[in-house]
């Protein structure tokens, strides 16, 4: 015993390195924040001083009082071995920064760094990273400790598959090494798709390696989430089990927790595999194990390919680090692993660490529920409706939702509401599911006239988006249990409750709501709304009848125990049982209204929000209690509020959770219910402010009425007339022809979009009447009900603020502009703080007209403002000719959105104000000057800060990529420095898309933006780039008398073509412009997807390129690597 | 249309279910189990004699009923309490469901209450006798007073072997062996006074013969029959209304090496001279954490029980060997000359975590020290 503890006490560091995870992107997303904030923290309870570097500011890591040095740096090796040089760490922990960390540290280890500063690799042996990501070693690793995988072999090239093809036959996986969530995998059930995804998978493998291995397809796919401590104790935190059978990336699928369909002896013969594989691989801290074990019999009733497997389990597959699925795992147990991890890291045993739970056990246990929890991935095909939906095993999820409750049913509903999308009802079917013969039968009418094979020919049931609702429908339309088992391979277990669903549905449907009904559906899982829906009702008053009859949610504890121990943790869930846990808080309390599952448009960045907002809360004595359905964030930390609600963001949840806070006042039978914040969790929470209101339920801060005049268009015109302050003309439509007069009167181009959708979905830019007609009968539909507001476009420079109001005072912590002119989504712009490129009357207009909007719309808290200068250069830089001032600039208002942004953590970090926290005080009713912060604009910092954006193309196939009005990226990353130059070399390299000198980059340039791409070319070749470029755009170049080559767009019509030159790597970069019009953009596609698929920078805005460009030229290894506390003690201008 | 049934508990409280499995009245000692997986086991553990078991996980049946996973050869708990059944299991061994099952043998369960209320009840209050009745409540609660409790019953005997058996690896057809073991191979004894078939299975599969042996009946019979070892079984009730046993126990010390599993290490102890006493909800599931204190080493065990060995004042020799690690009750007894060791939470699983299976490997080995077979 002494000698153990002798030996923790040495080897205990005292400094560790934390690396994060970068930029969001699909496969890696909030989820390593959560880890990291909560390893930061755990860290610094055991005396450790932490360092962080992430390069995403976009998370609550990287803010200044997690962790003791927060780099906010590009997570590359020069970057990471000069902080290290810097700060000297004695260890690093890579396990909480997904496969970017592990990555890195295996880089660091290679390039003798580790050794050459002595630092400890913490967490997971470098040996097991290669084990666990390597084939061959895994394999050979497996084989040691005698656990069964499935029969498979590893190929280096395409003459090595093609054997094991003609050996093993069809179908194939194939697992590229190395990847993020599986890019470039997939399964093979022809020889062509074979083909193709080898190529891809060899491709996407930075060690050009694939995995071929026996399908699995249609067994059940089980998770283990594992720990292990440095004296080989080992728990299970829990196990998971796929609804969507092998087949579909654990990230695609749906999954429960616990498993539901393994018996004890299964449950118990996968636990102990999990077990030797941990201790087999050595690792201190988190795993995540995947195995595959026999399917029900049904389920490969009519499946084809299937062979007699030697083992009742095989191991698929392990990450040795904390992962999406150990986030899950935390939020559906109570057991915070990432935290557990980090002190297993630093030398801490399981049963010397305490379970915050229940206050008075350790960690040394396994968590027992009472519930059960779904997760359902959230995919962005309603951005993309092109794209291909398949699921298979490359991820494609952006984000996800967990419910939990006391059933599976319920749970299940619960979470396919927190989707927040059309289809949030198991109801929904698509109009063509129903066949063509039968189009407008209603939802519930079965029907005979079809055969089960045609019915479910016609329904989505192989792995993809819409899968849950085809099962759901499919049942409706009467197919029988055994033949949906057989067809798709979900277990019956699942078809089952899905029937259950169905049936109770038919009993709405066909009968009067008695309480009973209505008790049974309640308990079933189903909405009030979708109530309503099937019994000819309003959801008010199915609501106003369930509480006539006293039915209504109780809230249960997730406690890790079952109710064993009493439990001190204040995270709740709902549930149709009999007693209430959560009586209501007592003092001053109020609702902060999360943002739901990550999706493009709405990301981390709201969560970071909703972090903040709980926490000034608690910091002014109020306490905070948090809504959201979202298991990768911060903010479904339990300990981040002061009382967590797990439960979907809508009308209903949030309405009984608040009845539920309501304090009945005993002596003066008063109410008083609890105010919300909507201001914080993006457009899911603003959404709220209307329908709380008419409940007449408070909302802290901006009234709903002022939140409806800036997101009513008609009501926002004519407050900004009477303010006098100027926005790009246009209307609100109803029809083909009143668009064509407004465009006619307002002047082409115009930007067109669909009224009722937010984000920018579906919004274009079109240049004449012939692409208005086409946008209005093709890419979507106007009615009186669905109008299209139809703006002038101004090809301007862009600009936001965000900015914070107590009703007499306007704060702008600072001013960003835009790289990429007016036409990009703001979210996919890269934006520059500060003003760099702004004149002072510029500033002053944008400062004024912020002012004026923000106290005549009464804002309290926080509002955004996207404005476009017209006048001047589009494209301004430091490096470029100063803005001549004499020129004058038109300052427009594009739009005002009264709630934080997804800029308010870039500007708090390169401000140092902050932000989400001083509008939370505010809207308590503080005034900013009582918070010490005076009106106008906050000092610029002595800083540049650069925001980029980052895509997850690579991941959606056949998704179109170019930068356009409708947002496309997942994440985002800064580059920070004291000069524009080095920030904007560091953004490039964060985001990938930097360029090097020398290197062949592929022109194909639109005539309309040809006049602009001069610059950038002479840019590109004085810094002795080769020139490859399409026809039009050679004749251009060479007419500059510059070298090029000329490749034809004519794929396959000449040698090479353009695809050629992406493919074979004679081209690292890719400039291709649009022209307005759509049916152009088609020659484009091929080249842009090869592109992202190539992985090499392909810029479809020139500004953008033209920034790359001045960087290249500047020169790349000029920059600083300092915290962010160092920057910002940087002098002011 | 499902019946409406009520749990009444002594202390007045009444939940109000749907009945499923048999339909009569069911009462005994109301107490909870946490593990997610094993119903089949709970519900066949001889353990469980006299208790009505909720279960709370909340979705319960849903691999149905097999051949395979039972642990005694009939259901042994007086009642279940559960959130959901199954009625539609899924799995390809299933061969009933869980309704089915509780039918056949006559056992009553109720479905659709609040079982984490009622969880949280017996927390606070500590467990206590309960009553599954379609009567009015307050008559099912005269009811209850009236009934016998189970701090009072000897479960034991209406569970144990009357004439024991040779374990076959399925049933408990095979006959009693009359002569000595096969040359070289150890014969373990197990008394049963509620044993688990996976003490056997387990035992078996390292090789022994495995020889399960009446509750009464006498140690020098057993002694006899020359055990290499012999394993004093699980069991259900209060070990201090087991004083015949105890005192049979006494005259094995030291004269053959001895394993005690839950009341077999109770009673071990108590015939060591320590004393037991009644814990106040128990341990039931699978997750408890348990230190051996020897190595230092942590394990999650399967637990099932309402008593406990008392770690103060052990006699001498006797000392602690594990601890749980949730409220520090003793979990293991070693002793200094003797060879025996004894554990209160269940190495051979079923339902639980296999974490522990090596204590009968170091059974094995004490007999191997000892001498090895007879």
């Amino acid at each position: 015993m002494l000698n153990c503890e002798l030996n923790t006490a040495i080897l205990k560091p005292q400094k560790v390195l934390v690396i994060g995870s970068g930029p969001i992107v699909i496969g890696q997303a909030a989820e390593f924040d959560y880890a990291g904030t909560q390893a930061c923290k755990a860290l610094r309870e055991e005396g450790v001083t932490t360092v962080l570097v992430n390069s995403n500011p976009a998370t609550i890591m990287t803010d200044r009082d997690i962790a003791d040095r927060v780099y906010i740096e590009p997570l590359t090796v020069p970057v990471l071995e000069r902080i290290i040089a810097r700060e000297r760490p004695d260890g690093i922990l890579p396990t909480l920064g997904g496969q970017t960390g592990l990555n890195l540290a295996v880089a660091l280890a290679d390039a003798g760094i580790l050794e050459r500063y002595d630092v400890r690799l913490l967490g997971t042996p470098l040996d097991t990273i290669r084990k666990s990501e390597d084939r061959d070693y895994f394999r050979q690793f497996l084989t040691e400790i005698g656990e069964p995988m499935p029969p498979n072999r590893t190929v280096s090239n395409t003459a090595e598959a093609g054997e094991y093809l003609a050996e093993a036959g069809l179908p194939l996986v194939v697992r590229p090494a190395y990847t993020l969530g599986g890019t470039g995998g997939g399964i093979a059930n022809t020889e062509d798709e074979f083909w193709t995804i080898v190529e891809s998978g060899l491709a996407a493998s930075p060690i050009s390696q694939v995995l071929l291995e026996r399908s699995l397809v249609g067994w059940k796919e089980i998770e283990y989430e594992v720990i292990r401590d440095g004296a080989d104790n080992c728990i299970t935190v829990c196990n998971m089990e796929n609804l969507d059978p092998m087949g579909a990336h654990t990230g695609d699928s749906i999954v429960v927790a616990p498993s539901q369909t393994l018996t004890d002896k299964e449950y118990q013969m996968l636990r102990s595999a999990s077990l030797k594989i941990i201790r087999g691989l050595g690792i201190e801290g988190g795993c995540n194990i995947q195995l595959a074990t026999r399917p029900h019999p049904t389920a490969m009733r009519d499946r084809a390919g299937n062979w007699e497997a030697d083992s009742d389990y095989y191991v698929i597959e392990v990450n040795p680090r904390v992962s999406r699925s150990s986030a899950l795992a935390s939020k559906a147990t109570g057991y915070p692993i990432a935290r557990v991890s980090a002190k297993i890291a630093v030398g801490k045993r399981l049963n010397e660490i305490p379970n915050e739970v229940t206050g008075t056990t350790g960690a040394a246990f396994e968590p027992a529920l009472d519930y059960c929890v779904v997760k359902i991935p959230r995919w962005p095909f309603d951005k993309f409706p092109n794209g291909d939906r398949q699921v298979t095993t490359q991820m494609k999820a952006t984000g996800e939702v967990m419910a939990i409750d006391r059933s599976f049913e319920s749970a299940l509903q619960k979470a396919a509401r927190s989707l927040e999308q059309g289809n949030a009802s198991l109801l929904w079917e698509a109009p063509e599911w129903r066949g063509s013969d039968t189009a407008g039968n209603n939802a519930a009418g079965s029907n005979s006239a079809r055969s089960t094979m045609a019915i479910l020919q016609s329904l989505p049931l192989h792995p993809n988006d819409l899968r849950l609702w085809a099962l759901a429908s499919a049942l409706r339309q009467g197919v029988a249990r055994d033949d949906l088992v057989a067809y798709t391979s979900v277990d019956p277990w699942f078809i089952a409750a899905l029937e259950r669903i169905v049936d109770q549905e038919r009993r709405l449907l066909g009968n009067p709501l008695t309480p009973a009904t209505l008790r049974a559906s309640k308990r079933l899982g189903f909405a009030d709304a979708e109530i309503a829906t099937l019994s000819g009702l309003l959801p008010e008053q199915v609501r106003q009848l369930r509480i006539r009859h006293g039915i209504k949610p109780v809230y249960k504890m997730v406690d890790t125990c079952a109710a064993e121990f009493e439990a001190a943790t204040p995270y709740y869930y709902s549930a149709y049982d009999t007693e209430n846990e959560a009586p209501p808080l007592a003092g001053a309390k109020a609702i902060v209204i999360g943002s739901g599952p990550i999706r493009i448009g709405q990301g981390i960045e709201f969560d970071y929000c909703s972090v903040h907002a709980a926490w000034a809360l608690s910091q002014a004595g109020v306490s905070s209690i948090m809504i959201n359905s979202n298991p990768e964030t911060v903010s479904t930390d339990f300990d981040t509020s002061d009382r967590l609600y797990f439960e979907p963001l809508d009308e209903e949840s949030v309405r009984d959770i608040i009845d539920n806070e309501t304090v009945i006042d005993g002596a003066t039978d008063g109410e008083s219910a609890p105010p919300s914040l909507v201001q914080f969790g993006g457009q899911t929470a603003i959404n709220l402010s209307q329908s709380l209101a008419a409940a007449g339920l408070p909302i802290l801060g901006s009234s709903a009425e002022a939140i409806d005049i800036a997101s009513d268009r008609q009501r926002f015109e004519r407050f900004l007339v009477n303010l006098g302050i100027p926005q790009p003309p246009g209307a609100t439509v109803q029809s083909v022809e009143q668009a064509l007069t407004v465009a006619q009167r307002i002047d082409y181009p115009v930007v067109v979009r669909p009224s009722y959708v937010l984000g920018g979905r579906a919004m274009e830019i079109v240049g004449n009447a012939t692409q208005l007609i086409r946008y209005l009968t093709i890419a979507t539909e106007v009615t009186p009900e669905r109008q299209v507001l139809v703006d002038h476009y101004i090809e301007g420079r862009e600009c936001e603020v965000d900015a914070i109001c107590d009703g007499e005072t306007v704060l702008i912590p600072g001013v960003m502009e835009h790289v990429e002119r007016a036409g990009v989504h703001s979210g996919d712009s890269m934006a520059i703080y500060p003003g760099l490129n702004l004149t002072e009357d510029e500033v002053a207009t944008l400062v004024e007209y912020t002012t004026r909007i923000g106290l005549a719309l009464g804002v309290r808290g926080l509002m955004n403002i996207q404005f476009v200068l017209q006048g001047g250069n589009a494209y301004r830089s430091p490096n470029t000719r100063q803005h001549d001032p004499a020129e004058p600039t038109t300052v427009y208002v594009l739009e005002v959105n009264p709630r934080g942004s997804r800029t308010i953590p870039f500007i708090s970090k390169v401000t140092g104000v902050p932000v989400a926290n001083l509008a939370t005080r505010v809207m308590l009713g503080a005034t900013l000057r009582e918070l010490g912060y005076e009106g106008g604009l906050w000092p610029k910092q002595g800083l540049v800060g650069i925001k980029a954006p980052v895509f997850s193309m690579s991941k959606l196939v056949g998704v179109d990529w170019y930068m356009g009005p409708e947002m496309k990226s997942t994440g985002e990353v800064m580059g920070v420095d004291r000069d524009f130059a080095a920030a904007l070399t560091k953004a490039l390299q964060a985001a990938s898309i930097s360029l090097s000198p020398g290197m062949g980059v592929l022109l194909s340039i639109s005539d309309q933006t040809k006049p602009d791409a001069l610059t950038l070319i002479r840019g590109l070749a004085a810094a002795g780039c080769q020139l490859y470029a399409t026809e039009g755009t050679a004749a251009m170049i060479t007419a500059l008398g510059l070298p090029v080559t000329t490749i034809t767009k004519r794929i396959g019509e000449g040698t090479p073509d353009v695809l050629d030159v992406i493919h074979d790597g004679t081209v690292g970069a890719v400039v291709n412009t649009l022209s307005g019009d759509r049916s152009v953009m088609e020659d484009g596609f091929h080249i842009r997807r090869a592109a992202v698929e190539r992985r090499i920078p392909c810029f479809t805005s020139l500004d953008t390129a033209r920034a790359a460009m001045e960087s290249m030229l500047s020169g790349r290894e000029n920059y600083n690597v300092l915290t962010t506390d160092d920057y910002l003690a940087t002098p002011r201008e | 249309m499902s019946r409406v049934i009520h749990l009444v508990l002594e202390d007045g409280s009444v939940f109000t279910g749907e009945s499923f499995g048999a339909e009569r009245r069911g009462w005994g000692e109301v107490v909870f189990n946490t593990t997610m997986t094993g119903y089949q086991e709970v519900l066949t553990d001889p353990s469980y004699a006299g208790q009505v078991v909720a279960l709370t996980y909340p979705l319960v049946g849903n691999y149905g009923i097999n051949l395979a996973d039972s642990e005694s050869h009939r259901i042994r708990v007086a009642g279940l309490i559960v959130r959901q059944h199954c009625d539609l299991p899924s799995h390809s061994d299933s061969a009933m469901t869980l309704d089915a099952f509780l039918k056949e043998y006559d056992v009553p369960g109720i479905s659709g209450i609040d079982t984490r209320a009622l969880t949280r009840r017996l927390r606070t209050q500590g467990v206590m006798m309960g009553l599954l009745t379609d009567e009015a409540p307050e008559q099912g609660l005269r009811r209850l007073a009236e009934a016998p409790r189970y701090d009072d019953l000897d479960l034991v005997s209406t569970v144990s072997t009357a004439g024991g058996y040779l374990w076959n690896g399925r049933d408990e057809t095979a006959a009693f062996p009359t002569g000595p073991a096969p040359a070289g191979v150890r014969r373990i004894l197990v008394t049963d006074v509620g044993l688990k078939y996976n003490i056997l299975r387990l035992l078996q599969s390292r090789g022994c013969e495995v020889v399960a042996v009446p509750a009464t009946m006498p140690a020098a019979d057993m002694l006899a029959m020359r055990p290499a070892g012999i394993l004093l079984s699980p069991g259900p009730g209060d070990p201090e209304l087991l004083a015949g046993i105890v005192a049979n126990v006494q005259e094995l010390l030291g004269r053959v090496p001895l394993m005690g599993i839950c009341l077999g290490h109770q009673l071990a102890a108590r015939a060591l001279g320590a004393r037991t006493y009644k814990l106040k909800f128990g341990h039931r599931g699978g997750n408890h954490p348990v230190q051996d204190l020897a190595t230092g080493r942590v394990n999650i065990t399967a637990q099932n029980h309402g008593y406990a060995v008392d770690g103060n004042d052990l006699p001498a020799g006797v000392e602690i060997s594990h601890v749980n690690l949730n409220d520090n009750t003793v979990e293991g007894l070693a002793h200094r000359e003797l060879p025996l060791f004894t554990i209160q939470y269940h190495s051979e699983a079923s339902p639980g975590p296999r974490d522990n299976e090596y204590l009968f490997d170091r059974f094995l080995n004490m007999i191997d020290d000892n001498g090895g077979p007879v």
